[in-house]
């Protein structure tokens, strides 16, 4: 059925879809509306969840942590101060193997405050056992939402679901939304978590690994998550199946092929620099847009591959590593110059803080990437 | 085909929910439609202003518009204080609330085509009223619907019903076919 | 297969932590009264029940704390010193 959504209503209704057994939030501009909207479906009994009222994120990373560990769907979503308060929890859903899932509505972290995107939240989660997908419409959050729970219980980890402030959180757009009978066949039989309690087969959870132990449990993270990328591959194929919407990999390549600047980005402005990169071959430029996904795991034979064909690669962030640069521009570099590919790498960083990222603009650096 | 909308108003008088609902109408018509909020300090009473983008194809960018087609002021105590036609493209259409005379006086001013619509009145005249605040917003969405004749009246009607319901949508949707028909244009 | 950092109960996983002791509970049957206490503070789960009900040291496991000997409400449990051999 098609409706007219926000991004933010997007991810309540793929939450519902998903039938989500356990919700709880703290509220924090711009996530508000996504909890909102599901206590309005809880309420009305179109959600069967459990709505956990906490007195903050971290509590509410806890509450999901605790349901995990149930057995049951969870889900949260929270922003900027929310999931740095959220922080430490955010490490014991990983290392406990959890599959809850976590809308993260990216907006740039205080001081000074700001309520508009940015991605140095998201990014916060890099390190730490998660994998991390990131939309660009409310269509594509709807969509991920719903395979993020279908991943997280195949990788045995947590999922997070990015989307950015406003641009994407409170704009409204067509979305399609899917019947619930796809949805269920797309989820399937709900099966016992291996990491939830069982009561015939006692364990404890917190205990001490001494050093001869610790790492073979950080390993396993690493290895999962790096293999992730065929495993969300599948994922979303079965998901193309099931409802028939559109599949992009981890990397949505937009006139990647014969381009000679290619630009690598994510999140919402991406729409505005393929636009850009649209205006430009009109005027018989070779520019592409290389939309990255999926950050863990992170798309490492996709961007070797594009850079490979490229002569200029622009790497656009919408954060900072500070003192050191560009997040994405960092990562993309590791994995070239681990690949032998010495296309040039262009970093640059910007729409922090919400700043507006027109096509113009991206025009204006695709120029400065062709040397024109 | 991409006509691009500037909404200006202030902070509690419905700007934002006249570019959802002017989008949602638009979507009625089979078209692609995006609702852009511009969240600032949203206190009351402070200028705020909301885009919408409409077009026969997907639209990807999400960034502010600022070439729009058509702006609409949903209250005309703002045309002294914010520049409403700046960007605005040459053959655009600023789509007032106030009287004859406001019109032309902007005419002259900006040299763009002009409508205005006595949205307020008709607010008044209707009931439309919210916390002291005249509803303008609905005439308005009347008026830019007919201004720029991107979507007509089925399609605003089903946008009304499908939002609200009961005496709201009732009134809300008086609002709206009288701003579409009242709306007259200067220049 | 998920590497999930888990502990399972297990016995004698340190060891047979029996060896420890210096002193050992020693149950006066005369007196002991089945109330279960030692039965129910024992930090380590050693004391279990005979068919009678009454309480049953397991000194393979049993490290000589003595907290059984001090709840006991009728001092039926006495620490006796190892014997060395």
């Amino acid at each position: 059925m098609r409706e007219f959504l926000t991004g933010n209503y997007a991810a309540a209704y793929g939450v519902k879809l998903s039938r989500v057994e356990v919700v709880s939030a703290y509220p924090i501009t711009p996530q508000t509306s996504v909890i909102e909207k599901i206590s309005e479906f809880v309420e009305k009994g179109e959600l069967k969840a459990k709505l956990i009222r906490v007195e903050s994120e971290h509590s509410a990373m806890a509450a999901v942590i605790g349901a995990a560990f149930s057995g049951a769907r969870a889900y949260t979503a929270t922003s900027a101060q929310g999931l740095l308060y959220m922080y430490e929890m955010i490490w014991w859903a990983a290392g406990s193997r959890l599959p809850v899932v976590a809308g993260i509505v990216t907006r740039a972290i205080a001081p000074p405050w700001s309520i508009w995107t940015d991605h140095s939240d998201f990014m916060t989660l890099r390190d730490a056992g998660w994998a991390m997908l990131f939309a660009s419409s409310a269509q594509e959050v709807l969509d991920m939402t719903i395979q993020a729970f279908k991943l997280a219980k195949e990788l045995m980890l947590p999922v997070a679901v990015g989307w950015d402030a406003f641009i994407t959180s409170h704009t409204a757009e067509p979305v399609e939304v899917p019947p619930q009978e796809q949805v269920d066949y797309f989820l399937g039989e709900k099966k016992k978590s291996p990491a939830a309690v069982d009561f015939e087969n006692p364990f404890a959870h917190g205990a001490l690994a001494f050093p001869k132990d610790y790492p073979k449990f950080r390993e396993d993270i690493h290895r999962t998550l790096k293999a992730a990328g065929e495993v969300y591959s599948n994922i979303e194929r079965r998901y193309y199946e099931a409802t028939g919407r559109e599949r992009y990999g981890l990397v949505e390549e937009v006139f990647c092929e014969d381009a000679d600047a290619v630009m690598f980005i994510m999140g919402a402005a991406a729409g505005d620099a393929i636009h850009a990169a649209g205006e430009l071959r009109r005027k018989g430029l070779h520019v592409g847009v290389a939309r990255i996904r999926s950050i863990r795991p992170f798309p490492r034979n996709e961007v070797e591959k594009i850079a490979r064909r490229a002569s200029k690669v622009i790497v656009f962030d919408r954060s900072y590593s500070l003192g050191f640069g560009g997040v994405l521009a960092t990562e993309v570099r590791s994995v070239l110059h681990e690949e032998g590919v010495d296309t040039p790498v262009i970093s640059v960083t910007g729409g922090l803080g919400g700043s507006d990222l027109s096509p113009e603009y991206f025009e204006k650096i695709f120029l400065k990437g062709l040397g024109v | 085909m991409l006509l691009e909308f500037r909404w200006h108003g202030r902070g509690g008088q419905g700007v934002v929910t006249a570019a959802l609902l002017f989008a949602r109408a638009a979507v009625n018509k089979g078209l692609y439609a995006l609702a852009i909020p511009f969240f600032g300090a949203e206190r009351r009473g402070a200028p705020v202003v909301a885009f919408n983008r409409i077009s026969d194809k997907v639209i990807r960018m999400r960034s502010s518009v600022k070439r729009p087609d058509f702006v609409a002021v949903l209250d005309p105590s703002l045309l002294g204080l914010v520049d409403v036609a700046g960007g605005l493209k040459l053959g655009g259409t600023l789509i007032i609330n106030g009287s004859k005379e406001t019109a032309e006086e902007f005419v002259e001013k900006v040299g763009k085509r002009v409508a205005v619509v006595d949205a307020t009145g008709i607010a008044l005249e209707l009931g439309l009223k919210l916390s002291g605040y005249a509803l303008a917003n609905m005439p308005m969405v009347g008026a830019v619907a007919r201004v720029s004749g991107v979507v007509d009246l089925d399609a605003l009607r089903k946008a009304v019903y499908d939002v609200w319901d009961g005496r709201v949508a009732d009134s809300n949707w008086a609002g709206v076919e009288r701003g579409f028909k009242e709306v007259k244009i200067f220049g | 297969m998920v590497e999930l950092p888990v502990a399972r109960p297990s016995v004698g996983a340190a060891g047979k932590t029996g060896n420890w002791r210096l002193f050992k509970p020693s149950i006066d049957y005369r007196k002991c009264i089945k109330c279960l206490l030692c039965w129910m503070y024992c930090p380590d789960g050693v004391i279990s029940l005979s068919g009678k009900g009454l309480p049953v040291i397991d000194y393979e496991y049993c490290k000589g704390c003595g907290i059984c000997a001090e709840e006991c409400p009728v001092k039926a449990i006495e620490m006796v010193k190892e014997v060395e051999g």
